[in-house]
């Protein structure tokens, strides 16, 4: 099974970043895939990738690059640099949810982690325009990439 | 004569407590001077923006107020409002949002409980560093939480901030068929609570007591959760309307969050221990039994064992959520008609951290004119700050990094929610 898993919230501009790229790959592919839209709860996270042969998790990052700049992670082989994808003191940012799923054994065999880098966070506001486009690109790229996998290629 | 020596113990940014905030702690020649829990989280003015907004929006209005304990405000808001309309909810539709408020304990307790504080005792630095070492801890805190996340969505529409509360009742009663949905969950989650009671009865606590006024809510035969008059362990016996002649805040430069203490002086705390000393009895058996497995007593004067007593209220909730499962009868309507007239309401009820009091006042056509709103972590910032005096003072001959984390231990005894306080944490330590 894949699980694609965007992360973030709606109404917090580039925030959305995640669930922009989780709806575009869902309105491209059919079937096969999983794709979920999620608020980072850990629990909810660990839930999403359990029982997974791979997910990819998508979420908006802040560590100061042009915003649109794509980063990409390999999160089965080491930990995230946990300081990129912490947005709340209140939670357990996607690093450390994917480091309690590695630590109780729930972390699926591959996992890949993009974050689009974000500019403005402030609620009510929409992508910013480097941001959407990053994003669309992205769920273009994730789609293709996806099918393939599902197909066995 | 002793070399006058100044230390100052300071954490900028407090881990694993809700929100943000800070502390400081300055020692003068083996003396503590001062203590400053500091809540720097902005104020967020949310009784200002009350003003003008329909009665019937308060509750989910307040409910933004924390992600955490959404219910509790709910619960607050809308006892306010009843009571003002001279209306009162029973039956089975109080029984429901009991239900939902257990979900609420239940889900803020197990995060707290194992997340949060026990690390503090297992002496990891995380949750995740724990999950490493005991992975059964952590996996049955996800089985706890989730269940009472359950609850929430089943009863109160969705996990995060439910929406399913409405002055009158509830927008829509669930089925049976869907509460019991969530028996099978709730069962294996009163199993786990249980060892959660053997295991932090089981960690080493800081001999540390306090003499503090313990303030909660009461009702006969009931835990306090959704309604009572406020009783304290020192003869306190008032009606929610009276509470603002009772207990007064006022700000403190340090902190965004208002500071309460009793009127004329005296301070006080809310939380699990005052409920666990002034309504053990009102404990659902299991839960009396549990506490009493591990030699856990009525009252507890111990902040650190607040732990255990967290764990002996996920017994109760869970076994409470479960007999209000077993009685529950669908109501012919889900909630019934409310009529706005002119006034001020007061509530209360218990948020998983302690006594939350709303006070509304509208016109004849419901719209709200003033609010004020008094959680709990704002109320027990001075017992904390007494309690960091008090531990720092018996611990001076720590260094200073163990004093820091016994620092934020302390703090994290209070599961305060800083995000609802503010209208909170940093450590600091100053030694001179």
């Amino acid at each position: 099974m894949l699980r694609l898993i965007g992360v973030g919230n709606r109404w917090r501009g580039d925030d959305a970043a995640g669930l922009v790229v989780a709806a575009g790959v869902r309105a491209r592919l059919r079937g096969g895939i999983a794709v979920i839209e999620d608020r980072c709860e850990p629990l909810e996270l660990i839930e999403a990738c359990e029982g997974a042969q791979a997910a990819w998790l998508v979420d908006a990052v802040c560590s100061g690059a042009p915003p649109g700049t794509l980063h990409r992670f390999d999160a089965a082989e080491r930990a995230l640099p946990a300081g990129l994808f912490r947005v709340s003191t209140h939670r357990l940012g996607v690093a450390d949810a994917l480091e309690l799923a590695r630590a109780l054994g729930r972390l699926p065999p591959r996992v890949v982690v993009y974050g689009i880098e974000g500019s403005r966070f402030a609620p009510g506001r929409p992508l910013s325009p480097a941001v959407a486009a990053a994003a669309e690109r992205l769920a273009g790229a994730l789609s293709t990439e996806l099918a393939a996998c599902a197909a066995g290629r | 004569m002793p070399e006058r020596r100044t230390k100052t113990i300071k954490t900028d940014v407090l881990a694993r407590v809700e929100g943000e905030g800070a502390m400081r702690v300055r020692i003068e020649s083996g003396r503590v001077t001062e203590v400053q829990l500091r809540i720097y989280e902005p104020p967020r003015f949310f009784e200002a923006f009350l003003r003008g907004r329909d009665f019937t929006e308060a509750l989910d209005i307040t409910s933004r107020i924390c992600g955490i304990c959404p219910i509790a405000y709910q619960m607050s808001a809308v006892t306010a409002m009843e009571s003002l309309c001279g209306v009162e909810v029973g039956g089975q539709l109080r029984a429901l949002r009991r239900l939902l408020y257990c979900g609420e304990w239940i889900e803020s307790h197990a995060l707290h409980v194992f997340m949060l504080h026990a690390p503090d005792f297992l002496g990891f630095e995380s949750a995740v560093a724990m999950a490493r070492e005991h992975p059964t801890i952590v996996t049955d805190a996800l089985a706890l939480k989730k269940a009472g996340n359950e609850v929430m969505r089943v009863v109160g529409g969705r996990e995060v901030h439910p929406i399913n509360v409405r002055v009158g009742g509830v927008h829509r009663a669930p089925r049976k068929a869907e509460l019991a949905t969530l028996v099978a969950g709730l069962e294996r989650a009163r199993e786990i609570a249980l060892g959660a009671v053997r295991l932090t009865a089981s960690f080493d606590f800081p001999d540390y007591d306090q003499d503090i006024e313990l303030v909660a809510l009461a009702q006969p035969g009931e835990y306090p959760i959704d309604r009572g008059r406020i009783i304290s362990s020192t003869g306190l016996d008032i009606a929610p309307e009276e509470y603002e002649s009772r207990f007064v805040e006022q700000h403190v430069p340090w902190s965004h969050a208002l500071h309460s203490q009793r009127t004329g002086g005296g301070n006080y705390l809310v939380g699990p221990l005052a409920r666990f000393a002034t309504s053990f009895a009102a404990l659902t058996p299991l839960a009396r039994e549990a506490a009493a497995d591990v030699g856990l007593r009525a009252p507890e004067r111990n902040p650190f064992r607040s732990i255990v007593v967290r764990a002996v209220e996920l017994v109760h909730a869970v076994d409470e959520a479960l007999e209000l499962i077993a009685a529950y009868e669908e109501p012919d309507a889900p909630a019934i008609e409310v009529e706005p007239r002119a006034g001020v309401g007061h509530g209360a009820t218990e948020a998983p951290r302690g006594l939350l009091y709303h006070r509304y006042e509208i016109d004849a056509d419901g719209t709200i004119l003033a609010a004020n709103i008094v959680p709990p972590t704002s109320q027990n910032q001075i017992a904390i700050e007494a309690d960091l005096r008090g531990v720092v003072e018996r611990s001076l001959e720590l260094p200073d990094e163990q004093l820091s984390r016994l620092c934020e231990q302390t703090i994290r005894n209070y599961d305060p929610c800083i995000s609802c306080a503010t209208h909170f944490l940093t450590l600091e330590v100053e030694r001179c």
